[in-house]
């Protein structure tokens, strides 16, 4: 046998090296968890008007660290999971200088003021009936919620439920930068 | 004068607030058009124009609102681009690392074809070496004729 078809012979084999790598590769990584490009970048201003009729607006609320979650009330379970944890962020984070906006997206406005209800949500909330903040966000589903800095700077995205912990993490990281 | 200025303003006013959408009329074909290039957001593989979804009709409405304010459609996808990544658009731009997608298959489909030919090449080359023995001579001949004709009856 020659040194050359010895080569080939062995080359076959190892061609499937590399493919199969990357085969590992996509199917270990999450399909879902796309990076957002909006990090570190100003947070889009939007003006919405609230579930109670008052006008809730990003712009107002400059100089402060803003927490934007979007939901759904037919986010099951994940939207049910996290909402105590938003409203006891809100209570715990209101006189500290953060602000929590609940943001309804591809919703209706009945099962969604019924959400609201069941868990009691205090904190500032308002339909996107054109869908144009879940948009500017790059939002693709719910929930999805955004840490913005003083200086209105997107600074996290959690994909999923939040939970007391990165609630507490991310906003008292925020809160202590200076504005 | 001023009273006559503010009338002025407040007659052409409302066809100021007309004028850009007389002046681009937004066509549901180039909507259709930008829509086929995104993908719906809550989908899997679907694009924005073929989604039946209550999110891609909101992304048709913000691409028919764009183009009315006078976005080009390459702006349209830029937008949406730099609110979601690359990752939103169907096909990959054919530059940098991405161009690799375009690039990979057809390079592949290519080296095997020489692979192909090459070993084509070889094997009807051997299979010439191999099959004709030497020619028979004409002793040989003779043989064969005698051997034959010893068998027939």
């Amino acid at each position: 046998m020659s040194a050359r078809s010895r080569a080939l012979r062995w080359a076959i084999p190892l061609a499937v090296v590399p493919v199969l790598a990357l085969l590992a590769y996509g199917f270990r990584t999450d399909p879902r968890d796309i990076p957002s490009p909006l990090l570190g970048k100003p947070a889009s201003p939007f003006a919405l008007t609230a579930f109670d009729g008052k006008p809730v607006s990003l712009d107002a609320l400059r100089g402060k660290v803003v927490v934007v979650n979007f939901w759904a009330s037919w986010c099951v379970p994940a939207c049910y999971d996290e909402a105590p944890s938003l409203e006891r962020a809100w209570q715990a984070y209101r006189d500290r200088g953060a602000v929590l906006i609940g943001v309804n997206i591809q919703d209706k406005e009945e099962p969604a003021r019924r959400f609201l209800a069941q868990f009691g949500h205090t904190f500032p909330n308002a339909p996107d009936p054109s869908g144009r903040v879940s948009v500017d966000y790059g939002v693709y589903g719910v929930p999805e919620t955004f840490f913005i800095d003083r200086k209105g700077q997107v600074r996290f995205r959690k994909v999923g439920a939040v939970t007391d912990e990165i609630m507490k993490q991310q906003v008292e990281k925020l809160l202590a930068e200076p504005a | 004068m001023i009273r006559a200025l503010a009338l002025t303003l407040l007659l052409i006013a409302p066809l100021a607030a007309i004028s850009p959408l007389a002046a681009a009329p937004v066509s549901e074909e180039t909507v259709h058009e930008i829509g086929g290039q995104l993908r719906c957001v809550v989908c899997q593989s679907l694009s924005v124009a073929d989604s039946p979804s209550e999110t891609a009709n909101q992304m048709r409405g913000i691409i028919r609102e764009r183009l009315a304010a006078g976005d080009s459609p390459e702006q349209v996808k830029a937008y949406f681009v730099e609110k979601y990544g690359l990752w939103i658009l169907l096909s990959p731009p054919r530059q940098g690392f991405n161009l690799l997608v375009w690039v990979v298959p057809f390079a592949a489909l290519g080296a095997g074809l020489v692979l192909v030919l090459l070993l084509v090449r070889r094997w009807s080359r051997r299979a010439a070496e191999a099959s004709p023995g030497p020619a028979p001579d004409a002793a040989m001949r003779a043989r064969i004729q005698r051997e034959m004709a010893e068998r027939e009856p």
